[in-house]
């Protein structure tokens, strides 16, 4: 058990959700929230071992210039803490092999494929074996859309979760697998842990606009083995008020919003599991 | 040496800008093509080794999943065309800046090394399509010759293994840096003619106070004590020219007016902005009293107003209309960011909540031939809205309201309207955070990007000017990300107090950043040479006045200068050391150990001459329309939805992200179905509180056919009455005027310039009265006095336009309303008094005629209504809320209903009214103050005792069968129509 949940949400260079994904971890608990640009952690001002909980917020690192997240993850991979000859990216590693949570979402989640953290298929995390790249539309588009869970999934961010509702906003978020092969393992190891549906979270679909980017198989998000390192192109800190809902005035929600589940589930699941 | 490294899709994965680019080909340029594909290309100078290369290709430049990459050789093959589109020799490549960065980091470089990438795209079209189409593919979609080269290769001709050989883009300038001396001392034609050839745009009257400025002894006298001579140097003149644009002057709007009305009577204007704009700020606050909450307006970059008591609101709105009209991408582009930094520059710097766009085209279905260079309307429409939404996007502020505006009269230039708002700590570390003070020996920062020939005299360039390795000094092309990454700086820099004061570098560059800064303490010293450059070769005048994107000027305590320099380092943003503030009562600026500029500030900022003009208003009459009433009113309701200006503009809205940052409250679309017709913005900027920021625009340059008084004042109340609709109230909300005009002087050019005139001095006189009715205080603003178009004979002007745009505060989020019907059985309400007002309506518009009978607005009753719809949104009594524009009661009806899901049964003998004889003209009279609103059954007696002093009817109910029924004032039923229907009617005719 933890005395203090500490979250850390990484900035700088394009991100721009960093305000709101600090707030819902606040929201859901967290004792510590910092939001921490990404400078801090290459000049070894910040360490992500102070912390349990690594967010990666959506934005457009580097103006997404070369394809989602690309001179992101780069970056993450070649550049080297100050004064220390250590590589951000065994940082990065560390704090896996900790066994700690890291959520990205949507920009996120594209740095983090780009990466090969997700999804880490026998525990290598530094593989790429999928992508995001560019909706079928051509085009960027901010709507809501439905959300089935696979309760078979490790996921620790979505436990107790049936179907959820959260805006995505994003050009390129159409998920590709390197092969079959890949493809086939997603689902076999229920590394798929979230699919766009239609309006009763009923199951996957693929026709525009409920599946808004032609993501192969509907699939919005996915985990690693362990459940612990998630990513998924919807925005769960967009919705963490009934008042972000999109129809909240002419309907009965709860107070709060579904989005902010997912934190919860990440706080309780720290301060119940991480020593 | 130079290699190419081309990267395209691997078979099977699907190309979307391909696949778009090939659907843009048949919808705009009407020809088939059996598919296009993409290549990007990446152009690399520098020292390599083949296994840099590689990994360059393998690592940041290509995802392993879906793409290949070619190194020095070329992909495509078997195709019909190949058209490669490159940037011209300094145009801002964002992707390769990116690229380069990429680049050093993995092969652990300097940024010193010489590495430079330069980005292209090729697009591989096989069809059947001819060289003459594909040369129209080329200009008329895929480049804009402007900033873009392109390259046509034929299929026939291709040899892949000869490929494509690498070209370089860069800038090469081999002067040296000078500074000219100009004798002023000439003729009057010769003065002109300085002032046309330097593109200065200053008349002779303003060139001769220059001139006699020169002939005073003291002033000589001075001048040569810093070694200069009595003859003005460029860096002098550009600057003055610079300072005393109509741009940052605003002449016009300060200018000494004539007014003859349509009885003769005279009036004398001393400054249309001081008269009608400023004074009613000042006498709104005189009345608040010590209530007032208005903290800075048209002092600073942007007005601020107290949100509570621990929070500043900043709003500004900016046009950029000429930049678009050439370059819709990046004039859209720049317009956006450029504005982002007006309230970033605002006092101590504010942080960016919202922005909000509105547009105004000519039909992108235009089908006539095309002045010479005119881009057509649909080209302009998706350059300008994707600019728009890179701009807004990539820097993380929610674009929460807007609007499109259609007009053929746009033909001839588009309208940009950019607006930011933004939100600031009242005070930080003891210091209050709206006003600016510098002291003497505070340093002369710049920080951002660098200093090229971008947007050198952008507005007044011609196309003759531009060559092949000369860069482009017209448009530009903003780069969001280095923008965000100064601005978070900047941020944390501002909570530390590192700097005194911040102001952008927009309009005229460092010279009227600096210029304007120094006015602070009375003088600066600024050394040229020290700016950073994107190339070398830039002459001092142009380093003083480039408009290049991206950059803050800043003064800093030389105790602060270290830790405000080491932070910048450290967060990546370049910062640079200009020179120092002073007291000395001049703006001294040199290059190295030279001056070359002495001017007594003074002069730069008070010499200018006060202009004198004169306006005439003659009332213009126009036929009254006799078409007769139409027997399918159903008909009419549906022809009226798919109005270009009434029907639903969701593909556009969908594109701008209008959620980041948390605080979204009341989108854009709303509805069962999220797709209905927001009246304005909700949003919540601080997420730890309740308390929300209304947004809202109002504007009807239709109405300007017939007197711009009236425009004004319904732009006004539009602005004002979808701010109530939401939730917001008149107790704190804050205007901006922003008028696009044309050319209102009389000139040869302009035959009919007092009577342009006299529309602005009407459309300022409405200003005056209603915001000052309304208690709604204009905090800050724009003017925008050139909007037309001459080559050879043609001439097209666009009708005069004044954006009204309201930030307001709504107590509580929680209260707000939206506009579609919630519940079968609720009561549809009409408040506000319907008349025979149809002149210049879109009825009227669709039966081709204007007529004379413009809305006007009744403020005291409109004020009256507006304070109790607040009261009744308040105590939580209205279901839905949406207010009637555009189209009238009709359009307003059916967008409540189906916008809620649902049919509605309503009877137009019961909608308040006065004057009316036709059921056409109840339906869609644009009468202003009006409201459609649904309520519940047992809010009824609550509702109408809040209502009571008002006019408002009852005319019937929502109800679960998906009809709209409408009763005619015969007792007949005129309208029995689908709802699915007419929101078909509504959604179809913008839907790409």
């Amino acid at each position: 058990m933890v005395k203090k949940v500490k979250s850390i949400v990484i900035t700088g260079n394009g991100t721009n959700c960093e305000v709101e994904m600090a707030h819902a971890c606040r929201l859901a608990g967290s004792d510590d929230v910092d939001i921490v640009h990404i400078s801090q952690l290459l000049f070894g001002e910040k360490r992500l071992e102070d912390y349990h909980f690594l967010n990666l917020p959506g934005g457009f690192l580097d103006g997404d210039d070369m394809g989602g997240a690309k001179a992101g993850a780069n970056r993450i991979l070649h550049a080297t803490v100050k004064n220390s000859g250590e590589k951000l990216h065994e940082q990065f590693m560390r704090f896996i092999n900790d066994g700690k949570l890291i959520l990205g979402v949507c920009n996120g989640f594209q740095l983090m494929v780009k990466l090969g953290l997700l999804p880490a298929f026998d525990g290598e995390y530094d593989s790429q074996s999928v992508t995001l790249t560019f909706n079928d539309s051509g085009r960027f588009e901010d709507r809501w859309v439905y959300l089935t869970i696979n309760k078979k999934s490790p996921c620790v961010f979505t436990r107790d979760l049936g179907g959820v509702y959260l805006p995505v906003r994003h050009g390129e978020g159409k998920l590709v697998a390197r092969n079959d092969a890949v493809l086939k393992r997603l689902h076999v190891r229920n590394h798929i842990v979230m699919q766009y549906s239609d309006h009763a979270c009923r199951g996957p679909v693929m026709n525009y606009p409920e599946n808004p980017n032609g993501s192969i198989d509907a699939i919005a998000g996915i985990c690693d083995e362990s459940g612990r390192i998630f990513g998924l192109m919807p925005h769960p800190e967009a919705y963490f008020h009934y008042t972000n809902h999109p129809r909240w005035t002419r309907e009965e929600l709860p107070e709060e919003g579904m989005g902010l589940r997912i934190f919860r589930n990440a706080v309780d699941f720290i301060r119940r599991e991480i020593a | 040496m130079a290699h190419r490294i081309e990267v395209g899709f691997k078979q099977g994965i699907k190309d979307a800008l391909g696949e778009k680019t090939a659907r843009k080909i048949v919808e705009n340029l009407n020809l088939t093509v059996d598919g296009v594909t993409t290549i990007e290309v990446y152009t690399i100078e520098g020292d390599l080794t083949d296994n840099q290369l590689e990994q360059i290709a393998r690592g940041p430049l290509s995802d392993p999943v879906i793409q290949h990459y070619v190194i020095d050789r070329s992909l495509a093959d078997d195709f019909t065309w190949m058209i490669e589109v490159g940037f011209r020799p300094g145009v801002t490549d964002n992707v390769g800046k990116t690229a380069r960065e990429a680049i050093e980091l993995l092969i652990g470089t300097s940024s010193n090394a010489g590495i430079e990438v330069y980005t292209s795209r090729q697009y591989v079209i096989r069809g059947n399509i001819t060289r003459a189409e594909a040369a129209r593919i080329a200009s008329g979609l895929l480049a804009n010759d402007l900033i873009q080269r392109y390259e046509i290769i034929s299929g026939t001709d291709w040899d892949p293994a000869e490929g494509i050989k690498p070209y370089i883009p860069r800038v090469i300038i081999e002067d040296e840096p000078v500074t000219e001396e100009i004798d002023l001392n000439v003729e009057d034609t010769e003065l002109q003619n300085i002032s046309n050839t330097r593109v200065l745009a200053l008349t002779v009257e303003e060139m001769k106070v220059i001139q006699s400025y020169l002939q005073d002894e003291s002033v000589i006298a001075e001048r040569r004590h810093v070694g200069l001579s009595d003859k003005v140097t460029d860096v002098e003149l550009e600057s003055l020219a610079q300072t005393w644009s109509e741009h940052c002057k605003h002449k016009i709007f300060n200018s000494m007016i004539t007014y003859e009305n349509e009885g003769g009577e005279r009036t004398e204007i001393d400054s249309l902005f001081k008269s009608y704009i400023k004074n009613s700020t000042k006498e709104i606050r005189e009345e608040l009293g010590e209530n007032d909450w208005c903290l800075s307006v048209f002092v600073d970059n942007a007005g601020v107003i107290k949100f509570n008591d621990d929070y500043n609101l900043v709003f500004k709105v900016e046009t950029h209309n000429s930049p678009s009209a050439l370059d819709p991408y990046g004039g859209a582009l720049t317009g956006i960011v450029g504005v982002n930094r007006d309230p970033f520059g605002t006092g101590k710097g504010a942080k960016l909540i919202f922005n909000t766009d509105i547009f105004c085209f000519a039909s992108p279905f235009h089908s006539a031939p095309l002045p010479p260079r005119i881009l057509h309307p649909r080209r302009i429409y998706d350059g300008v809205r994707e600019g728009v939404e890179h701009g807004g996007n990539k820097s993380g502020i929610p674009t929460v309201n807007g609007c499109i505006v259609f007009d053929e009269r746009y033909l001839g230039k588009p309208l940009v309207y950019c607006g930011t708002g933004g939100i600031m700590p009242a005070c930080i570390l003891g210091e209050l955070t709206h006003t600016k003070a510098i002291r003497t020996g505070d340093l002369i920062v710049m920080t951002g990007g660098r200093i090229g020939k971008d947007g050198i005299h952008g507005a007044t360039f011609s196309s003759e000017e531009l060559h092949e390795g000369s860069p482009v000094t017209a448009v530009q092309i903003g780069d969001p990300i280095t923008q965000k990454k100064m601005t978070d700086f900047l941020l944390i820099a501002r909570d530390r107090g590192l700097y005194r004061a911040i102001t952008d570098n927009g309009a005229g560059g460092l010279s009227s950043s600096v210029g304007e800064m120094a006015t602070l303490c009375g003088g600066c010293e600024l050394d040229l040479s020290k700016a950073p450059l994107k190339y070398a070769g830039l002459q001092p005048w142009e380093i003083l006045i480039s408009e290049a994107q991206e950059r803050m000027s800043l003064a800093v305590d030389p105790g602060k200068i270290n830790a405000f320099l080491s932070l910048a380092e450290k967060m990546g943003v370049e910062a640079t050391v200009l020179g120092t503030f002073t007291g000395s009562g001049k703006f001294h600026v040199c290059y190295r150990d030279k001056t070359v500029a002495y001017l007594d500030m003074s002069f730069l900022h008070e010499g200018l001459p006060t202009m004198k003009l004169r306006a005439k208003w003659e009332p213009p009459t126009h036929d009254e329309p006799d078409f007769p009433e139409p027997d399918d009113m159903g008909g009419a309701l549906r022809a009226m939805l798919s109005r270009l200006n009434i029907c639903s503009k969701e593909s556009v809205v969908r594109q701008y992200d209008h959620e980041v940052q948390g605080g979204s409250i009341i989108k854009p679309l709303v509805g069962v179905v999220n797709d209905g017709p927001s009246d304005a913005a909700v949003i919540r900027p601080v997420l730890e509180s309740y308390e929300g920021v209304v947004v809202a625009n109002g504007i009807c340059p239709r109405y300007s056919d017939i007197d711009t008084y009236h425009m004004a004042a319904c732009a006004i109340d539009e602005a004002i009455r979808n701010a109530v609709a939401v939730g917001g109230s008149l107790e704190r909300m804050a205007g901006i005027d922003n008028f696009c005009w044309c050319d209102p002087v009389q000139s040869e050019k302009t035959p009919d310039g007092r009577y342009k005139l006299a529309q602005l001095v009407r459309a300022n006189q409405a200003l005056y009265q209603y915001t000052k009715l309304f208690g709604v205080p204009c905090i800050s603003g724009k003017d925008s006095m050139k909007n037309d178009y001459i080559i050879g004979d043609t001439k097209i002007s666009i009708p005069p336009t004044l954006l009204f745009s309201v930030m307001g505060k709504i107590d509580d989020v929680r209260k707000a309303v939206t506009i579609d019907a919630k519940k079968p059985g609720d009561l549809v309400y009409v408040l506000g008094l319907t008349s025979d007002e149809l002149g210049g309506s879109e009825w009227f518009a669709l039966n081709g005629s204007i007529g004379n009978r413009v809305p006007v607005v009744d403020g005291e009753r409109a004020k009256r209504l507006y304070l109790a719809l607040s009261r009744a949104i308040d105590e939580r009594l209205v279901a839905s809320c949406h207010d009637c524009s555009d189209g009238g009661l009709g359009v307003a009806l059916a967008e409540t209903a189906f916008s809620g899901g649902f049919g509605m049964s309503v009877d137009l003998a019961c909608v308040p009214s006065v004057g009316i004889d036709r059921d056409d003209y109840c339906l869609f009279s644009e009468s202003q103050s009006r409201f459609v609103v649904t309520i519940r059954p047992e809010a009824q007696d609550a509702f109408e005792r809040v209502m009571r002093d008002n006019v408002f009817g009852l005319i019937g109910g929502i109800t679960q069968k998906r009809r709209m029924t409408v009763k005619g004032r015969q007792g007949n039923v005129i309208i029995h129509e689908d709802i699915d229907d007419l929101k078909k009617a509504w959604q179809v005719p913008l839907n790409f």
